[in-house]
C-alpha cells in the first residue's frame, strides 16, 4: 500500500481533511483520505493521501486557506 | 376539522420532504459516526457535517465552514458565548426583548459579578441604536441582541448596532438569530457580528435538536467549551482541543439531524432568502390588514407593519384571556398557537404584557393566503361569540 511516490497531509481533524479534500481535488489533483499511518501520528483520525509529484501544488493551494501540521512522505 | 398550525417561531411545520429524505438516507445507508475513524462510512458521515456547515456558510456569508460549530440548538449557542466568554467585571449589554435564552444565563451572570445592562426598547419592542452606544462603558465585554422577537416579531437594527461597535472592536457583538436564520438576509460581515447564535429546527427547516454558532476568527482563545470529551481528534490529548469547530463539539454529535438540517439549509438556498422574506411578508401584511378590522375588540402589539416584522404577530382580545382563546382556536378551528409568555418575560414587560401574556400566531413559508384568511374568520368569529355572550 505505501510508496515514496506519496505523500499525505496531516490535519487538526475529519472536517479539516473534508476541508482540504474539496480544495485539492477542486483544483484536478487526484486525492483519497487514508487512516493516518501509524509511524506518522498516533491519532486515531484521517489524513489525505496524493502523488509526491504534486506536493509543492498541495502545499500553495492550502497555504492561508486551511490549517494543516506537515505534509510528509509516506 | 383539519389542522392549520400556526406555530412556526416555536418550530416550523411542515418541513420541505428532503429534510426527511436525507435523514432516512444517511440511516438506512451511512450510520457511522462521522470523525472517528478513516473508514469509510464515517468519512461519509463526516461528509454529510462538513457539507451542512458549508451551506450554513454560504447562507450567513461565512468565509471558512469551519468557523461554525454544530449545537443542539440557539440555547446551547448562547450559553456557550455569555457562559464561556464572560468573567465577573466585565460588562454586558443587551435588549428589553430578548428571550430567555438569553436573559437566564446573564441574570445568572449577574449574580456572579458580570454587570449587566438591559437597554430598554419601545412598546413595539424597537430598539434605538444610539442608546446601546450610550450603555458603553470602558469594561463592556459584549453587547448581546436578538434578530427579532419572538413574541412581537420586531427586527432589531443590527446592522446599526454592528456599525456603531466598529470603533470598539474590543467589544464583542453576539446576534441571537433563532427567530431569522433563513428567514432574513444575514451576512456576519456587513453586520459585524463576531458571534452569531442559530437555531436549526425554526426557518432553516431541520429537526429540533440542531443548531450552531458562528465564532469569528481567533475568539475561540477567548470563549472556553461548555462541555469537553471526546472529539475524534488529538487523541493522544487529554486537553480539550483549542481548535474550530471541535473545541465546541464533543461527544457524538446528532448527525442524522445534521443530515436534516443540511437539507433544510439547501432548500432556502435554492428558495434564496428573498422569496421565503417575501412570502412572508405578503402573508402577515394581509393577517395586519385582517387585524385592522377587528381593532375595537383585538389589541395587537409589536410594529404592525410587514416590513419590519417576522412572521409572527402577537395579540389579545379584550375579554379573553390568552390560553381560552388559543383552546377556543383549536377546539373549533384546529389552529395550532401559542399563548403566554413564549419564554421572553422581558418582551413582554417591555409591550406592557406581562403577566397577562398574548396569543401569538407565527406563519411559516409553506403557509398560504387562504390559511391567512381562516385565522381572521377565526378571530371575528371568536370576537362575534364574546359579543353575543356579553350581551
Amino acid at each position: 500500500m505505501t510508496t515514496h511516490n506519496d505523500c499525505v497531509v496531516l490535519v487538526e481533524s475529519v472536517s479539516h481533511a473534508l476541508g482540504a479534500e474539496k480544495i485539492i481535488k477542486g483544483a484536478g489533483i487526484n486525492c483519497k483520505l487514508i487512516h493516518v499511518p501509524r509511524h506518522l501520528s498516533s491519532d486515531c483520525g484521517i489524513c489525505l493521501r496524493f502523488r509526491a509529484d504534486d506536493r509543492e501544488r498541495v502545499e500553495a493551494l492550502l497555504q492561508g486557506k486551511l490549517h494543516f501540521f506537515d505534509i510528509k512522505l509516506l | 376539522m383539519e389542522i392549520l398550525y400556526l406555530d412556526n417561531a416555536a418550530t416550523s411545520f411542515p418541513k420541505p420532504d428532503t429534510v426527511m429524505a436525507a435523514m432516512i438516507a444517511y440511516q438506512q445507508n451511512i450510520g457511522a459516526n462521522p470523525g472517528r475513524s478513516g473508514h469509510g462510512r464515517s468519512v461519509e458521515a463526516g461528509r454529510i457535517v462538513f457539507e451542512t456547515r458549508e451551506a450554513l456558510a454560504r447562507l450567513f456569508h461565512i468565509e471558512d465552514p469551519l468557523r461554525i460549530a454544530l449545537t443542539k440548538n440557539a440555547t446551547e449557542s448562547l450559553n456557550i458565548v455569555l457562559q464561556g466568554g464572560l468573567k465577573p467585571g466585565d460588562s454586558v449589554i443587551t435588549s428589553g426583548m430578548e428571550h430567555n435564552s438569553v436573559m437566564r444565563p446573564l441574570r445568572f451572570l449577574e449574580g456572579r459579578g458580570v454587570e449587566l445592562s438591559v437597554v430598554p426598547c419601545s412598546p413595539r419592542g424597537e430598539l434605538e441604536p444610539d442608546d446601546v452606544r450610550k450603555a458603553l462603558r470602558k469594561n463592556t465585554r459584549m453587547v448581546v441582541l436578538t434578530h427579532a422577537s419572538n413574541v412581537t416579531g420586531t427586527i432589531l437594527p443590527v446592522e446599526a448596532v454592528g456599525a456603531l461597535l466598529r470603533d470598539r472592536p474590543e467589544v464583542l457583538f453576539c446576534v441571537d438569530a433563532a427567530q431569522t436564520a433563513g428567514a432574513l438576509p444575514i451576512d456576519v460581515e456587513k453586520m459585524r457580528i463576531d458571534l452569531l447564535a442559530f437555531t436549526g429546527h425554526k426557518s432553516l427547516f431541520g429537526p429540533q435538536g440542531t443548531g450552531g454558532l458562528y465564532i469569528r476568527e481567533g475568539l475561540e482563545n477567548k470563549i472556553s467549551p461548555l462541555m469537553m470529551g471526546g472529539t475524534g481528534s488529538r487523541s493522544e490529548f487529554e486537553q480539550q482541543p483549542v481548535f474550530m469547530p471541535d473545541r465546541y463539539e464533543s461527544g457524538t454529535p446528532n448527525t442524522i439531524g445534521i443530515a436534516g438540517l443540511g437539507a433544510g439549509v439547501s432548500f432556502v438556498l435554492e428558495q434564496t432568502v428573498g422569496t421565503v422574506r417575501d412570502q412572508e411578508e405578503r402573508l402577515i401584511s394581509r393577517f395586519l390588514s385582517g387585524l385592522r378590522d377587528l381593532r375595537d375588540d383585538v389589541i395587537v402589539y409589536g410594529p404592525q407593519d410587514a416590513s419590519r416584522q417576522t412572521a409572527v404577530v402577537s395579540f389579545n382580545i379584550r375579554d379573553v384571556s390568552a390560553s381560552d382563546a388559543a383552546s377556543y382556536f383549536e377546539d373549533n378551528r384546529g389552529i395550532l398557537c401559542r399563548p403566554g409568555l413564549h419564554c421572553a418575560p422581558s418582551a413582554h414587560r417591555t409591550i406592557g404584557t406581562f403577566p397577562r401574556g398574548t396569543i401569538r400566531f407565527s406563519f411559516g413559508f409553506f403557509n398560504t393566503q387562504r390559511d391567512v384568511d381562516d385565522a381572521c374568520a377565526a378571530l371575528r368569529e371568536l370576537v362575534k361569540r364574546k359579543g353575543n355572550h356579553r350581551s
